[in-house]
């Protein structure tokens, strides 16, 4: 008898493969081009406006819309990626509800902003479906620089960098590049492996050769390319994550949400994929709502996202909660985990209520369990793996304003470094910036 | 609840709203449903002289311009009079007459420049029962080449020989329908009056290329890959539309001559200040053209409830209000100050006010770092641009300074008496003011 929602434990196959299709399909289906026509005249050309203020790439967004306006969404594109070479990703995973268009006028007027990050997605699709690369290399400088991680921060550095007319090695730990747009983004944001996809063709510039499945630490250090190249990037992400600090996270059946979630994005068949009846997801961020929500869609019966803190303190916005809430997922603030139960694998959990009073968080006494055969951990990663002798501040490595690092010639961008939120978004900016400035210093 | 009902001359509707000689008037089923839909009166589509018919292109007739979400604000056509026989519409008319003898059934003319021509067709027309005639002397294109329509128009002396053999002629009151195509539209309506015509319409349409196609090189609409100039009307010719009516309304020579109104008429209010500019009906075409009849409904209302709340009892009563008030810009008074005054509450912070003002006017808007924008009083000349971009109505509003205040802009008082550019001191050619 094949599985269901009701099967006790951890098994896959709870829904049936056109069930997992349609529930893992576009979250935002693409516009076709009446929709975005419609989306875009809506769009009134505000004076330095608001939503460009608040892209941390700084995308003349009223600029690229005419261009969408006036028929001519190449042109949109070229405005988008020369700011941000990842706008095709960044149109699918932004949290837009708390940048571009919360500060939309239209949002403050109507309540209903531009759809600026669905339009981004028009305009960046539609040159990248005729497979060409908009940007051309500079002539050769003859100068070297490694690039140490593949991800949104890496990527962005690199191709900043190539265009410039450095030679750029991009290095990966993984064996396949794009780091979290790739491994750790729900699938459902980013369907068609366009994380895949978007890398190939970011390369199309030229210049950058690639070397994945090279880890810093055990194949790279950090002496050896400082030596070898002219300047070095670092953009290794958060490989460590936080430990729950409960009894019981032993217990089969507790395990972190990254890596379910990267297990996911890398399946070829999500009915082959396991996934608890009883799911209990503990955290508060954007991975907490992406392991929650997905546990869902893969057919698990019952799914808690359990955070210490109030709901206007989870790190995901008020639009991912309520994604999560409309998938069936119960938000359950204010509850913190006491142990992990069960004869061996987890049964359940064990939470304490939590009060907070003038930032500080107190367990009220009063504990209640919830079912859980499976248990994610979502409460943060850590940096792991940074090189000695770079200057750490708060778990990252500490940056200047330009990605700049206690070490001359080493720069740090992305969410291993200081400075900015942990977005995608935020990390092409780092590693575009950081590539200006390593361009400055080289050619200074 | 305000009465509706219209009389113009001699010819009664239950409103003053009335189709326009076009295609929504062409044949007996449009006409039908146009009045089951509740339009008042109809001018039928122009009909030309017994024999074969004119014939149309096989291609696009209409061309377009848009506003935002692709509004229709614009449109165009290169459409000839009736392609249908004569007697066909001639059968057509007298069934919808008698059928609907409340409504206005006007047929719309267009037969060479011969008196044998309009001798003939007026009886066979006057035959059907309709109500009156309107003589098409404003269609701009196909048919101006061939010596008639706006080639007659743009000729006051060929107006008025026409229109005076068709008073001659037939019972029927007559309409000369005019042409914006023209250098001063008072001319041709003169003309008609001479000619002894019971009331003009106006504009027809306007010569225009809405676009070109960039790839092939044609102007839109295109045949086969070559365009004509089309006449050009809806929302987008309004205020030419209204500025003609108001000069042969404020014209001596032709003040008090009836006026049918024509000319992107598309709501209520289009159709009140028509009227009040001294149109004692409206005609309408490009907005059901684009809507389709069913408008007519929010016309009525929309008339209707404005006229009881400002306590006007008959149509009548609304017309040529607003002709008092169309001076020439020598009389308007120079010592009336305002100042754009920005409402904080309804600011949505777009900006567009401080743009329009800083690159193109006066610098009177400043913007701080938490986009707050505001007036520089002692900067504003009260130029209505910033109302004009803004996208909220209401937003910004001109309010006038009272008198003996101190303009910051000019550091002068102003002024409590009326004065203007005939008296002013700067003008060359002033007059003492008595």
């Amino acid at each position: 008898m094949p599985n269901t929602q009701m099967t006790p434990g951890i098994v896959a196959g709870r829904l049936d493969s056109d069930q997992l299709s349609e529930n893992f399909a576009d979250l935002h289906p693409p516009y076709a081009g009446h929709e975005a026509a419609v989306a875009a005249d809506r769009c009134y050309f505000c004076h330095d406006a608001p939503c460009m203020t608040a892209c941390p790439t700084d995308i003349d967004i009223p600029l690229f819309i005419r261009q969408i306006q006036t028929g001519t969404p190449d042109a949109a594109a070229k405005t988008i990626l020369g700011q941000n070479i990842l706008g095709g990703m960044c149109a699918r995973v932004c949290p837009t509800e708390t940048l571009c268009e919360e500060v939309c006028v239209r949002e403050v007027a109507e309540g209903k902003p531009v759809e600026i990050g669905r339009l981004q997605r028009y305009a960046t699709d539609h040159l990248m479906a005729s497979g060409e690369h908009p940007f051309e290399r500079a002539a050769a400088t003859g100068k070297s620089v490694a690039v140490v991680g593949a991800g949104p921060a890496g990527l962005s550095c690199a191709h900043r960098l190539a265009m410039h007319g450095h030679d750029v090695t991009l290095y990966d730990a993984k064996p396949k590049p794009g780091g979290l747009n790739e491994f750790g983004i729900a699938a459902y944001k980013t369907t068609h492996d366009f994380a895949a996809r978007e890398v190939d063709w970011l390369l199309q510039i030229g210049g950058i050769s690639t070397e994945f499945g090279k880890a810093l630490g055990s194949d790279l250090d950090l002496a050896t390319l400082s030596k070898q190249f002219d300047a070095v990037f670092l953009s290794i992400g958060l490989g460590g994550v936080n430990s729950l600090r409960a009894a019981g996270e032993e217990r089969d059946g507790v395990a972190d949400a990254v890596s379910f979630i990267a297990n996911l994005r890398q399946a070829d068949d999500l009915s082959k994929l396991k996934v608890g009846r009883n799911v209990v997801v503990i955290g508060g961020g954007m991975t907490a709502v992406d392991a929650a929500v997905q546990s869902k869609l893969l057919g698990a019966e019952n799914v808690t996202i359990a955070y210490r803190r109030g709901r206007d303190q989870m790190g995901a916005s008020r639009f991912e909660q309520d994604l999560a809430a409309s998938h069936g997922v119960r938000i359950l603030p204010h509850a913190q985990p006491v142990a992990v139960h069960g004869n061996g694998a987890a049964a359940e959990v064990e939470f304490e209520y939590t009060t907070s009073a003038d930032g500080k968080l107190t367990g009220t006494g009063e504990t209640f369990r919830l079912a859980a055969d499976q248990v994610f951990k979502a409460i943060g990663q850590t940096l792991d793996g940074a090189p000695d002798g770079l200057e750490i501040e708060g778990g990252k490595i500490k940056v200047g304003a330009n990605g700049s690092t206690s070490i001359t010639g080493v720069w740090a961008g992305g969410d291993c470094a200081t400075g900015g939120d942990d977005l995608t978004v935020t990390a092409v900016a780092e590693g575009r910036d950081a590539a200006e400035d390593i361009h400055a210093k080289l050619m200074g | 609840m305000a009465d509706l009902t219209s009389t113009f001359i001699g010819i009664k509707s239950p409103n003053p709203f009335w189709l326009a000689s076009a295609p929504p008037t062409d044949k007996e089923y449009n006409v039908r449903r146009a009045f089951e839909a509740g339009w008042g009166g109809v001018v039928w589509k122009t009909l030309g002289a017994e024999g074969p018919p004119v014939v149309n292109v096989n291609g696009p007739r209409y061309g377009a311009i848009y506003g935002a979400d692709r509004r229709l604000l614009g449109l165009n056509n290169i459409e000839l009079i009736t392609d249908r026989p004569l007697q066909t519409n001639l059968r057509e008319i007298k069934a919808v007459k008698r059928d609907y003898p409340d409504r206005a059934m006007v047929v719309s003319l267009m037969v060479p420049c011969e008196e044998d021509a309009w001798k003939a067709i007026l009886p066979v027309v006057e035959e059907t029962g309709a109500d009156g005639i309107e003589l098409n002397f404003g269609c701009p294109h196909g048919m101006s080449e061939r010596g008639m329509g706006a080639a007659v128009g743009q000729v006051p002396e060929y107006i008025e020989m026409v229109t005076r053999w068709c008073k001659q002629t037939t019972r029927m009151p007559v309409i000369v329908k005019l042409t914006p195509n023209i250098t001063d539209v008072r001319k041709p309506a003169e003309a008609a009056k001479r000619g002894g015509a019971d009331a003009v319409s106006l504009i027809n349409t306007i010569n225009s290329i809405t676009s070109v196609n960039l790839d092939t090189m044609s102007p839109e609409p295109s045949i086969d890959g070559k365009g004509s100039h089309g006449g050009y009307c809806g929302p987008a010719v309004k205020p030419i539309a209204m500025s003609m009516v108001s000069e042969i309304a404020r014209n001596p020579e032709t003040h008090g001559l009836p006026i049918s109104g024509i000319g992107g008429v598309t709501t209520w209010r289009d159709a009140a200040e028509f009227i009040s500019l001294g149109c004692g009906n409206v005609q309408v075409c490009t907005a059901v053209m684009t809507y389709g009849f069913k408008i007519v409904s929010e016309m009525v209302s929309g008339l209707s409830d404005w006229m009881d709340e400002k306590g006007y009892s008959s149509v009548d009563e609304v017309v040529g209000r607003a002709i008092p008030n169309v001076t020439d810009w020598q009389y308007l008074n120079l010592n009336y100050v305002a100042k754009a005054k920005i409402s904080q509450a309804d600011c949505i912070k777009c900006g567009r006010c401080y743009a329009a003002c800083e690159d193109t006017s006066h610098q009177a808007i400043s913007m701080s770092e938490d986009r707050t924008f505001e007036v520089i009083d002692a900067e504003c000349v009260a130029c209505n641009l910033c109302v004009n971009v803004c996208p909220v109505e209401g937003c910004i509003t001109m309010e006038p300074m009272a008198t003996g205040e101190t303009d910051p802009r000019t550091g002068k008082p102003v002024e409590p008496d009326y004065a203007n550019w005939t008296t002013h001191p700067n003008n060359p050619g002033a007059v003492a003011a008595e």
